[in-house]
């Protein structure tokens, strides 16, 4: 494809039923119509009809003219990007809420996953009279680059060679993440967002943009982030990435084409990072030292123990909804993040001047992202000046504690968007 | 909009429209009557997290911290006023504070409990026990308070620290605010609590 242009649907995808369910969920030709807004630089240009549908979104497709720069230097092109909509664009363009995934994440924010068939994963803060109310803002949120759920990731064919791209694929950055949503922004007309939310590494998506493009963002809300990633981070995605290099059925990257997927590595990957999710009362709470299944030890290595349990469960599941390679490439990402580093080290640099109101949020258990790693970036913002809020919300659930039912968390941010709404001149519903 | 009257003091030092630090923000009540009646562009440190939290809930902008610890990160000048009500006395080191608030603010706004208050001094001259007043309602071993003084303590510290006050009330009983100059030995007698209007005579003035 040398232009810009809709696809209709998915070719080419890593998951066997995954391409077929992103049909199922309706990446119709008639809805790749809907999708071809017009160039926001027309000055003739109508505005983007979007939102009609709370099912509405799809994959835009950049040609090589519009080629993603990336950190490493490669030139990327083509390059799809999926997302989802939800709410209506009003007519002043000012209510858009662009919502950044976390790496296992999609662009399903508030509606079913086509491939697990599961609510939408922040439902209880986007949707209608919610904190991110889709009854007064028009929210976005699109899967990042590197992806596997419909944006150009490492299972998607190489266009040099036809194939998919495998270890070929560029090394992405949460800065390029970021590009490749402006580049979308662009693509639907809205040249300044009233809010970019998200937690964990869309938490650091969050950071990039206010940093990126501060004048594009009125209203920032990091969540259960950091501005770098920790050594500790850094180990765990490291063990992750070993343990799908270490399964044979991962062929060097090259699965695809030996009709293989390294289930088993991708399995233990995600259960070694989903207790880095929980707390240790939170998995006392759940599981204690239960069995399962059984009433005594079994004596061998079966699952006796609930978490095992649990945990091999997560680990099975995982595998069929994502990509191996994909997760190798995103957790790189989160690893390179390191936003003082790209200012001389000097982190209140990254938002000199800075006309964004912040609202940084953290919880007391999160041990992946705890609270000294976001008062770093307050401290800083206070330097540069910037209007920041900073809660801490007091909580025993972990780093999930971000996607789960805190109702402080939602009464503070409801409150803040609304402020940042009210300031805006955006209108209640 | 209703606010206690010692904050409507403070309030009427504040002019339209300006930079606004407040520490040690409680609930948020003057930051939001100064954003309301004077359009004041407002933030706010607040000690505790559930007042933080609830600043935020509506929807002013507050961040956790302390006056002893917290304003080091805070640029020179970045503010026009740095409000520090009733909370000096209850810093670790209040001269530090006081220097950090006129590097931060061109001006700052101090409210303290006064010790030289008639009832106070009583208590102690004919029962010869620490004061428990309504501004001092903790017993010695529970209260906040590790840097109480006078008007006068007040005014003395601000002259050898070569800090301008511009302008210098005393609260009485009713909460009604009177003005004074220099060591006026009433403010001191009658005042329950001093509200300063504070710069450095060096600073440049917009």
């Amino acid at each position: 494809m040398t232009h810009d242009g809709c696809i209709p649907l998915l070719d080419g995808v890593i998951s066997p039923g995954l391409s077929e369910a992103l049909q199922h969920i309706g990446f119709s030709p008639n809805m790749s119509e809907m999708l071809h807004y017009p160039a926001s630089s027309s000055p003739a240009a109508p505005p983007a009809q979007v939102g009609c549908d709370p099912a509405l979104g799809g994959i835009r497709v950049f040609g090589p003219d519009r080629a993603l720069v990336l950190d490493g230097g490669v030139s990327l092109a083509p390059v799809s990007i999926a997302f989802r909509t939800y709410g209506r664009l009003n007519s002043e363009r000012t209510n858009a809420i662009l919502v950044c995934h976390a790496l296992s994440l999609d662009q399903y924010v508030a509606s079913d996953n086509p491939i697990t068939g599961k609510p939408g994963w922040w439902t209880q803060m986007v949707g209608p009279g919610k904190p991110v109310d889709t009854d007064r803002y028009f929210v976005i949120c699109s899967n990042v680059i590197g992806g596997c759920m419909g944006s150009t990731g490492p299972s998607d064919p190489d266009p040099v060679t036809g194939d998919p791209y495998g270890l070929k694929f560029p090394v992405i950055t949460i800065a390029d993440m970021v590009r490749a949503q402006a580049l979308l922004m662009d693509d639907l007309g809205i040249g300044r967002l009233l809010a970019v939310i998200g937690g964990s590494m869309g938490g650091m998506q969050v950071l990039q943009w206010a940093s990126q493009f501060p004048h594009r963002v009125h209203a920032a809300i990091p969540i259960a982030t950091a501005a770098r990633h920790s050594a500790q981070n850094i180990a765990f995605h490291e063990v992750g990435r070993q343990a799908i290099m270490a399964d044979p059925d991962w062929h060097n990257g090259d699965y695809q084409r030996h009709g293989t997927l390294p289930r088993k590595g991708l399995a233990v990957a995600r259960m070694a990072a989903h207790i880095t999710y929980l707390s240790e009362p939170a998995l006392h709470r759940k599981f204690g030292r239960n069995l399962q299944d059984r009433e005594s030890l079994g004596f061998g290595f079966d699952a006796d123990f609930q978490v095992e349990s649990y945990l091999r469960h997560q680990g099975m599941n995982f595998v069929d909804r994502f990509d191996a390679n994909s997760y190798l490439y995103i957790t790189r990402a989160m690893d390179y993040f390191d936003l003082a580093a790209d200012h001389g080290g000097v982190l209140s640099k990254a938002f000199a001047g800075t006309p964004t109101r912040f609202c940084v949020v953290s919880f007391t258990s999160d041990w992946l992202f705890p609270s000294r790693e976001g008062r770093p970036v307050v401290h800083a913002l206070i330097a540069a000046a910037a209007n920041v809020s900073f809660v801490e919300i007091d909580s025993d659930k972990g780093h999930d504690a971000f996607l789960l039912y805190e109702p402080e968390m939602f009464r503070v941010l409801s409150g803040f968007l609304n402020a940042a709404a009210d300031q805006v001149g955006v209108k209640l519903p | 909009m209703m606010i206690r009257a010692d904050l409507m003091a403070i309030a009427e030092m504040v002019s339209p429209g300006a930079r606004v630090l407040d520490i040690g923000c409680g609930d948020g009540a003057l930051l939001r009557y100064l954003g309301a009646a004077k359009g004041t562009d407002g933030r706010g440190i607040e000690l505790s997290q559930a007042g933080v939290n609830s600043c935020v809930a509506q929807g002013l902008s507050v961040v956790q911290g302390d006056a002893d610890t917290d304003l080091k990160d805070y640029p020179t000048q970045g503010f026009d006023f740095v409000i520090l009500s009733q909370t000096l006395q209850a810093t670790h080191r209040p001269r530090n504070v006081l220097d950090d608030l006129l590097r931060i603010g061109r001006h700052a706004i101090v409210s303290f409990p006064n010790f030289g208050h008639w009832r106070v001094r009583l208590n102690l001259l004919f029962n010869g026990s620490m004061p428990e007043t309504a501004r001092l309602p903790d017993p010695w071993y529970e209260t906040q308070n590790i840097h109480l003084c006078t008007l006068h303590d007040f005014i003395a510290l601000c002259t050898k620290d070569g800090i301008n006050i511009e302008t210098a009330l005393w609260v009485d009983g009713l909460g009604k605010a009177h003005r004074f100059a220099g060591h006026s030995t009433r403010a001191n007698l009658f005042g329950e609590q001093g509200i300063f209007l504070l710069s450095r005579p060096n600073a440049q003035h917009h």
